[in-house]
């Protein structure tokens, strides 16, 4: 390979190793900003100190939805199987919102009562793509 | 040895001749055509009529022989334009900076397909149309990418300058790749991990997964298609003059 071609493949490699880096060092100050949600166990680890909204993930909680009877007012709880949190909301749910199944609200977190106040519900849908022939029969 | 490698030096001689690439892909045309139409058709038959539908989301699911297609196309696509960039910046090879020019815009398109079809499934599924999550957000960002390099290329008169800018910007953009595949395991995500695995089993059933594959083949075959039209379109536009072009019009009358 002639010289100049060389010499530019190396200053190629010394500038988008140099871009790597400082993408590196970019993400891992950013680390935490980037998560979509905190776990219970983020929750109550580091308590968030602003009154702002925030958005809390995991799992719905086995035997915790409780509907109210005349309202569209829910309660369950989040659960990442080692600490859970206490959720209240009222409003319409999407389609795959069911117990066991992932889940992110947002809204307000009270860490001295453990409670989350959602004003939005997401359902958070896993990776398993299963027929439903294939379910029926497993049962 | 010396003749493989001197056969592969000859091709990539061939491959950056203007001539040689607008005769041999007159003849790859019509078949690829072909087989990218009849491969989609029978995908998205069999993805859309006959692949059962799922426990969870029911029909809404099938969307995804069409996000996954286009979600995977619109990155693949963007690494060959960084390979091309990095082609054009060491050999200055005049065919990989049309070949950046021409494929940035069918780049963007799929993106623009899988942002779009993504959002329509996320829509009764989530609960959302969109939200700010690391994937999401980079699939954005490689749009956004695609848009940079068109826009950047039509800001230059001058063919080489323009060439020679976005090579570079299609090769910084290529740090977002790695990004986008593993954004959903290295952070928390509203997006699912990939369904789809190489070393494991796939967490997709296969009744759902064959269909799925032959959709992705087709979208390849059909960037293939594109690919090949667009950078006939661009080597048109600047051979318009030359003699080789003329004479080859003249031949075709």
């Amino acid at each position: 390979m002639k010289q100049h071609r060389k010499n530019r493949i190396y200053v190629i490699l010394f500038v988008g190793i140099s871009i790597l880096i400082s993408i590196f060092l970019v993400f891992s100050a950013l680390q935490e900003n980037i998560n979509l949600f905190y776990s219970p166990t983020d929750l109550k680890n580091n308590p968030p100190v602003s009154d702002k909204s925030i958005r809390a993930g995991g799992l719905v909680k086995e035997n915790s939805l409780k509907r109210d009877k005349d309202s569209l007012k829910i309660k369950f709880e989040i659960t990442d199987l080692k600490n859970t949190i206490s959720v209240s909301y009222e409003g319409l749910l999407p389609d795959l919102f069911k117990e066991n199944k992932g889940v992110v609200a947002t809204g307000y977190f009270y860490s001295t009562s453990n409670e989350f106040i959602a004003y939005e519900i997401l359902a958070k849908h896993d990776e398993n793509y299963v027929p439903k022939e294939v379910k029926k029969a497993l049962e | 040895m010396n003749k493989i490698l001197g056969s592969i030096t000859l091709f990539y001689h061939k491959l950056g001749s203007y001539p040689w690439f607008y005769s041999i892909s007159s003849k790859l045309l019509p078949i690829s055509t072909f087989l990218a139409f009849m491969i989609f058709l029978l995908g998205i038959v069999w993805g859309i009529f006959y692949s059962p539908s799922d426990v969870t989301q029911g029909e809404i699911y099938r969307i995804i022989y069409m996000h996954v297609p286009a979600a995977s196309v619109a990155q693949s696509i963007y690494f060959s334009l960084a390979i091309a960039g990095f082609v054009y910046l060491v050999w200055k090879m005049k065919m990989a900076g049309l070949f950046i020019k021409a494929m940035a815009p069918i780049g963007a398109s799929f993106t623009i397909l899988a942002l779009v079809s993504g959002a329509i499934w996320g829509q009764p599924t989530w609960g959302t149309w969109w939200v700010w999550d690391a994937r999401l957000t980079s699939t954005l960002v490689l749009l956004l990418f695609y848009l940079a390099i068109i826009g950047l290329y039509s800001s230059f008169d001058n063919k080489k300058t323009a060439d020679q800018a976005v090579s570079i910007l299609a090769m910084v953009g290529a740090v977002n790749l790695p990004i986008i595949k593993k954004s959903v395991d290295w952070w928390n995500t509203l997006h699912q991990p990939s369904s789809i695995r190489i070393f494991e089993e796939s967490t997709i059933s296969s009744e759902m997964l064959y269909p799925l594959l032959i959709c992705i083949l087709s979208f390849y075959l059909m960037v293939f298609v594109f690919g090949l039209m667009a950078m006939r379109t661009e080597i048109a536009k600047r051979e318009m003059t030359k003699d080789w072009f003329k004479k080859m019009v003249k031949k075709n009358d």
